[in-house]
């Protein structure tokens, strides 16, 4: 009863407080380089996880291999990304050029095929893709790591006995089922994703809350644009949710006690939510969520 | 003369400085139902496993239908295979685990047609026709999509039998599949492997039911430390034990 007395006194002040500036907050929400913003952020989240992922399993899977060369290299990759601040890796990345100035393709010793200036071409978008994307792949192994080690050892060795090749096995038969255990954690890495994104303002990259910044910064108007930022963090965060818990599902062929639905789940949260802030329960609503 | 479908020579393995195979050497005709008895911890499965190569044997030489199983040798020496040879090696090896090992996300027909689809390459239509006969012949037709966490352990171990038997192997390998069954199961999964054994296929087969061994064996072999003690037909070796050892087993599970 108090908690829900307290919410409703911050709800009130919330709403009368005109420093909020809803006025504000609803001229931005939908503006141009507010949008901008939210489609950089989204293709930063979509694209360095998706080579977080790539990454994670290549090095999940060398971690794994029998052979030293190969898991020594991905413990010393895991060690070094994780031990050192993202940040710190987005600014490294950043100022390459400093140390290599020109970057050339070509076999060691031999021909090039293909050389460049370093500035041209670590453009501050592909610092990002490439800082966030490798940071992420070390989690995402140790993640995929987990995922495959929690499957018993007998799901490989019936392959294996089939006939079925190691790299086969791991494709057909561990990782589907790891994918249930594997599938949580990686949606959570999104999440973060997300939010870690808005580091990449150091590299003025015009992402959302880069966007909100360049806005407050000329309009003063700085918590009607946080407010905006958080709005569309929080949407995108939803939408993520959502997914995850149907892919959660997917995972999980043949289990008729997946749960609940995510809307009958969230029309759960609301019904007891409710039922706990009247007196009297609210019986009809109660027994239909059965 | 034909080849025997096995040939085991002086097959030594060790676990760590636990040697738990001390020179084995056995041979199983084409067509042959074996049965591996003896106490737990004498060996019988490690032994079993190094029939596919799934234990790497520290000394010795595996022969199957007459080839050396796993390696080749090359001037006087012996040179481990490939991964990819190993598993067409292993391709026409069945094997059968006291655990089941069904693939936990696919259905009972999914199950049978994954190796043959993707190892063997069989187009898709032919195997899962295929698959139905199997499950026919085990008696489990009206199971096919189901997961196999919703069946018994009998209906699961008895798919495990179609699902090896899919892979038109020439020996077939049981690892105690009788001894995660609850006793009212075991009859059903037996009931399979006596068919299998009457259809003429090579069977080796680890146990502790004495009565399918009586019943189906051409030869019991009993082991004990790691080593052969004594083979023979099931009336010299279970009616009439010349060991000591064997006779010391025997009384206990009879």
């Amino acid at each position: 009863m108090a908690v829900v007395m307290c919410a409703a006194v911050f709800a009130v002040s919330v709403v009368t407080n005109d420093r909020f500036r809803w006025g504000v907050v609803g001229d931005y929400l939908f503006s141009a380089p507010i949008l901008d913003g939210v489609r950089l952020t989204l293709m930063l989240t979509v694209v360095a996880q998706a080579l977080g992922i790539a990454v994670g399993i290549a090095l999940a899977i060398m971690r794994l291999s029998p052979n030293p060369v190969l898991s020594r290299c991905a413990w010393v990759y895991i060690w070094f990304f994780r031990g050192t601040p993202l940040l710190v890796q987005l600014i490294f990345w950043y100022n390459l050029s400093a140390l290599y100035p020109s970057i050339s393709f070509g076999i060691p010793f031999g021909p090039t095929f293909f050389s460049g200036n370093a500035n041209d071409l670590i453009t501050p978008f592909a610092v990002a893709i490439l800082g966030l994307g490798l940071n992420e792949g070390a989690y995402t192994a140790e993640i995929v790591r987990g995922g495959i080690a929690a499957i018993d050892r007998g799901q490989s060795e019936a392959a294996k006995a089939l006939g079925v090749p190691p790299m086969l096995t791991l494709r057909r038969i561990v990782l589907p089922q790891a994918m249930k255990v594997i599938v949580p954690p990686i949606g959570n890495q999104t999440i973060l994703m997300l939010k870690t994104t808005s580091l990449v303002s150091v590299l003025a990259l015009a992402d959302l809350l880069y966007a909100a910044q360049a806005i407050y910064a000329r309009t003063f108007q700085t918590m009607p644009l946080l407010i905006v930022v958080s709005l569309w963090y929080l949407a995108i965060t939803s939408v993520l949710t959502v997914g995850q818990h149907y892919l959660e599902r997917h995972f999980s062929p043949g289990t008729t006690d997946a749960g609940p639905s995510m809307p009958r789940r969230w029309a759960r949260t609301i019904v007891s939510v409710r039922s706990a802030s009247t007196p009297a329960p609210a019986p009809s609503t109660a027994a239909e969520d059965r | 003369m034909t080849e025997p479908a096995m040939r085991a020579e002086a097959i030594r393995k060790s676990f760590g400085s636990v040697e738990v195979l001390r020179g084995i050497d056995l041979e199983v005709a084409v067509g042959e139902v074996t049965c591996l008895v003896g106490p737990s911890g004498s060996g019988k499965t490690t032994f079993l496993r190094c029939i596919n190569h799934l234990e790497k044997i520290n000394s010795g030489r595996v022969y199957i239908h007459g080839e050396l199983l796993a390696y080749r040798e090359r001037g006087g020496r012996l040179h481990e295979m490939k991964d990819r040879d190993v598993c067409k090696q292993r391709a026409s090896i069945g094997m059968v685990f006291q655990s089941f090992n069904l693939f936990q996300h696919m259905t009972v027909l999914e199950n049978i047609v994954e190796a043959p689809v993707h190892v063997l390459r069989q187009p898709r239509d032919e195997a899962v026709d295929r698959a139905r006969r199997l499950l026919a012949r085990v008696g489990l037709s009206n199971k096919e999509s189901s997961y196999p966490r919703h069946l018994s352990g009998g209906q699961q171990q008895r798919v495990a039998i179609a699902r090896a038997l899919a892979m038109e192997p020439r020996l077939m390998l049981f690892d105690e599949p009788t001894s995660a069954l609850d006793p009212e199961l075991v009859g059903e999964v037996l009931s399979a492997m006596l068919d299998l054994a009457h259809s003429g296929m090579t069977m080796i087969v680890v146990t502790h039911e004495m009565g399918f061994a009586r019943q189906v064996a051409d030869t019991v072999v009993f082991m004990d430390a790691g080593q052969i003690v004594e083979q023979g037909s099931p009336r010299e070796v279970l009616d009439d034990p010349q060991h000591v050892r064997t006779k010391a087993f025997l009384s206990k599970v009879m």
